[in-house]
């Protein structure tokens, strides 16, 4: 038990999650007072001192179940049942279809396990290795989650039918889980758990297109918000915090009073929080619009943070896009966006030496020296004019320019990129990848 | 360590955690009873974390129902300093006390002026010093600033407050600690490694319908599952602020005040605004459940 509790700790900081040695010593120590037999307990007993955010409990769940769902236990028994049992995809069709439509929801994992054993073979005997993506395809779910949404009754209101619809989506959604977790658990079976969680919590790339790529666009989208509320706090924080020292002397002297004439307390004067304006320049052309967009969000969330928040978008020419956003929902600014900003006028191909050009001369008036301005792009001129002097002539004007670049740095100043001729005339040219760098430059910068 | 928590008191196991919180009027599952389970045999501090309104405060007020014990609750927000969450000098009564023994020496008078009648407790010195063991509520952890965090992390492991001209006060019995934590900020590793974590998400429908039965008196059983199934397919949308089981139970109730038993679009639509406060996420729910404006 202990080699496997230190293999499983060592997987699960693999996978990110820091757990510290006395972490794992913790972990052991719980089963002292749990039940081995009762898996689901011990379970929670590691995550309760293993995991640290709710996020990493994913990872964890994926990561346990390989490294403890397997072995000996009953579920080695169903296992064989399993690989006996020979199931059409029609009989398991007919059976997840109860399910889907509000059956027992118990009984999907069992239909999971034995879709997997009976389709989702693949190789031989001797290299066996099981994929969910061939179990989905035989049963072909979305056809049959088509054909269920087509026999929810016209004769519910329209409510009631979006309300089942959901729900079925939702089970769909459970099954497919269901179908990917048994399917690791039969190769770990045959692989050992470490081959599998080398990839399991973050999934090959041919699966993720299936599976999870857009999935995982929403989970970044999901991310925004509660980043953003934790960056204000954080950057509110730094603000506030940068206003001690300075003694109130009236306030100081009339709470005095209540000492007997002993200033025992000072009160420190309040001074209003310098709130730069932040203007963002994003490029949205194909190669980086993904990481435009959340650099987007993520500023007009925390534009309370700054006196005013002006966007713009460009590809081959720039037009201001702020308007989309003083609506509350991104989403649909960011759709808005997309249609009706005019950021095209040529081949599609970014142009920042046009783009800077444009910018000085019709927006350039109004930068000044509360302003910060905000260059998200991957300075991939596609050989045409770099116009560096525009962008001197705006560094000169405002009082800060931060360039954040998405390729990684070794990426820079290889082909047409002007990373390093641009960034000699900014601030600083920083590499923002992921959504944690993101949130590192603008706690640490703005 | 001096105490133990007071024993026959004590949770016998896991399912007598569930039994005993479904007693005290929360429903718990198998994570919060085994983590509550193991938080009290291994005496050690437990760190809810979660999306408010599911029900972190009511989890540790279930606790202390239960286990009979009086609860001590330090709500935090940001200032919060030793001063108010340890023990502060009562610097008045102090002056007083000065003034008063005009004339006393001073090795005397400075014995004197930093002893018990001159202490005020604060949440967390009264815990440790209870007679009584208890369950100290530390509300909202993450409004803390960073620094006052580390305050915390002498009482949480040592179980004990170092008072600078009195010493070292050692718990007399193990206070049983709940650290609630919107997630507003992250917290510090070493307060986290001292604490066993339990996440607590938006339950499942089934759980949620069992939390509405309970709580809400009268309602059936037909409206309550109508109920939790709307909000599951609302959680789902992109929302500024999902409904939490809190406004679940305000909803169902409101229902129940207005006579209405079954739950249709326009019974939806009127009293939407109990369960979802902006204006933003009220429209989107309603374009999603397709709701139509009379």
């Amino acid at each position: 038990m202990l080699d496997r509790v230190l293999e499983f700790s060592e997987a699960l900081r693999e996978a990110g999650i820091p757990v510290a040695a006395s972490e794992s010593i913790d972990a052991l120590r719980t089963l002292d007072h749990i039940g081995l037999e009762q898996r689901t307990s011990v379970k929670e007993a590691f995550a309760a001192t293993m995991v640290k955010s709710g996020p990493q409990r994913t990872a964890f769940d994926t990561l346990f179940d390989l490294y403890f769902g397997t072995g000996r236990g009953p579920e080695a028994l169903d296992l064989r049942d399993a690989d006996d049992d020979p199931v059409t995809a029609e009989q398991l069709l007919e059976e997840l279809r109860a399910v889907l439509t509000g059956g027992d929801p118990s009984a999907m994992s069992d239909i999971a396990r034995r879709a997997v054993a009976q389709l989702g073979r693949l190789g031989s005997s001797s290299r066996e290795w099981y994929s969910n993506y061939e179990v989905l395809r035989a049963l072909d779910l979305t056809s049959l989650l088509g054909r269920l949404s087509d026999e929810i009754p016209d004769t519910l209101s329209a409510t009631e039918r979006q309300i089942l619809q959901d729900e079925l989506e939702r089970r769909a959604r459970e099954f497919k889980d269901a179908v990917l977790r048994e399917t690791r658990r039969r190769v770990a079976e045959h692989r050992g758990a470490k081959a599998v969680a080398s990839y399991a919590v973050q999934p090959l790339p041919e699966d993720l297109n299936f599976l999870s790529a857009t999935a995982d666009m929403a989970e970044l989208r999901r991310a925004v918000r509660p980043l953003a509320r934790k960056l204000a706090t954080r950057v509110a924080m730094k603000r506030r915090r940068a206003t001690r020292g300075h003694v109130d002397l009236r306030r100081t002297v009339r709470h005095s009073l209540s000492t007997g004439g002993v200033p025992m307390e000072p009160i420190l004067r309040h001074r209003a929080p310098h709130r730069p304006e932040l203007f963002v320049l994003c490029d949205v052309s194909s190669s980086v619009s993904r990481f435009a967009r959340f650099a987007l969000m993520l500023t007009h969330a925390l534009s309370a943070q700054f006196s005013r928040v002006r966007s713009f978008a460009f590809v081959d020419t720039i037009d201001e896009v702020t308007r989309f956003f003083e609506h509350e929902d991104f989403l649909a600014a960011i759709d808005r966006m997309n249609e009706e900003a005019l950021v095209v006028s040529d081949d599609g191909h970014s142009d920042y030496g046009t783009v800077l050009e444009r910018f000085l001369d019709h927006y350039g008036a109004d930068v000044g020296p509360k302003t910060t301005l905000l260059i998200l792009g991957d300075a991939r001129t596609n050989y045409r004019s770099r116009k560096t002097e525009a962008l001197r002539e705006l560094a000169a004007k405002a009082r800060h320019v931060y360039w954040l670049n998405p390729e990684p740095i070794y990426d820079w100043d290889t082909g047409d990129s002007a990373a390093s001729e641009y960034a000699a005339h900014v601030d600083d040219m920083v590499e923002v990848r992921n959504l944690r760098q993101l949130e590192d430059f603008i706690a640490t910068r703005l | 360590m001096t105490g133990q928590h007071a024993a026959g008191q004590r949770f016998s196991g896991i399912d007598d955690v569930a039994a005993r919180l479904e007693a005290a009027g929360y429903l718990s599952d198998d994570s919060i009873a085994t983590v509550v389970h193991l938080a009290d045999r291994l005496n050690k501090p437990l760190l809810v974390e979660g999306p408010a309104g599911v029900g972190k405060t009511e989890l540790a007020k279930a606790i202390a129902q239960t286990l009979g014990f009086e609860m001590i609750r330090l709500q935090c927000y940001e200032g919060v300093d030793e001063n108010k969450a340890l023990y502060e000098w009562n610097y008045k009564k102090q002056l007083l006390r000065i003034q008063a023994g005009q004339g006393a020496g001073w090795d005397e008078l400075s014995e004197d002026i930093f002893s018990e009648p001159f202490l005020l407790e604060r949440p967390i010195l009264k815990a440790i010093r209870s007679k009584e063991p208890c369950v100290l509520l530390i509300d909202e952890i993450d409004k803390l600033d960073f620094e006052a965090e580390a305050l915390l992390l002498e009482v949480l492991s040592d179980w004990q407050v170092t008072i600078p001209e009195m010493g070292t006060l050692h718990a007399q019995q193990l206070p049983f600690v709940v650290l609630t934590s919107n997630n507003e900020r992250e917290l510090s590793e070493a307060l986290k490694r001292r604490c066993l974590y339990l996440y607590l998400d938006y339950p499942t429908t089934e759980r949620e319908k069992q939390i509405v039965l309970q709580r809400v008196p009268g309602i059936t059983e037909t409206l309550a599952e109508q109920v939790v199934r709307v909000v599951k397919s609302i959680r789902e949308l992109e929302l500024k602020k999902a409904p939490s089981i809190a406004e679940t139970l305000d909803w169902a109730s409101t229902l129940l005040h207005l006579t209405i038993t079954t739950l249709d679009a326009e019974a939806i639509r009127r009293t939407m605004p109990v369960l979802l406060k902006f204006q933003s996420d009220l429209e989107k729910a309603k374009d999603h459940l397709k709701i139509k404006e009379p």
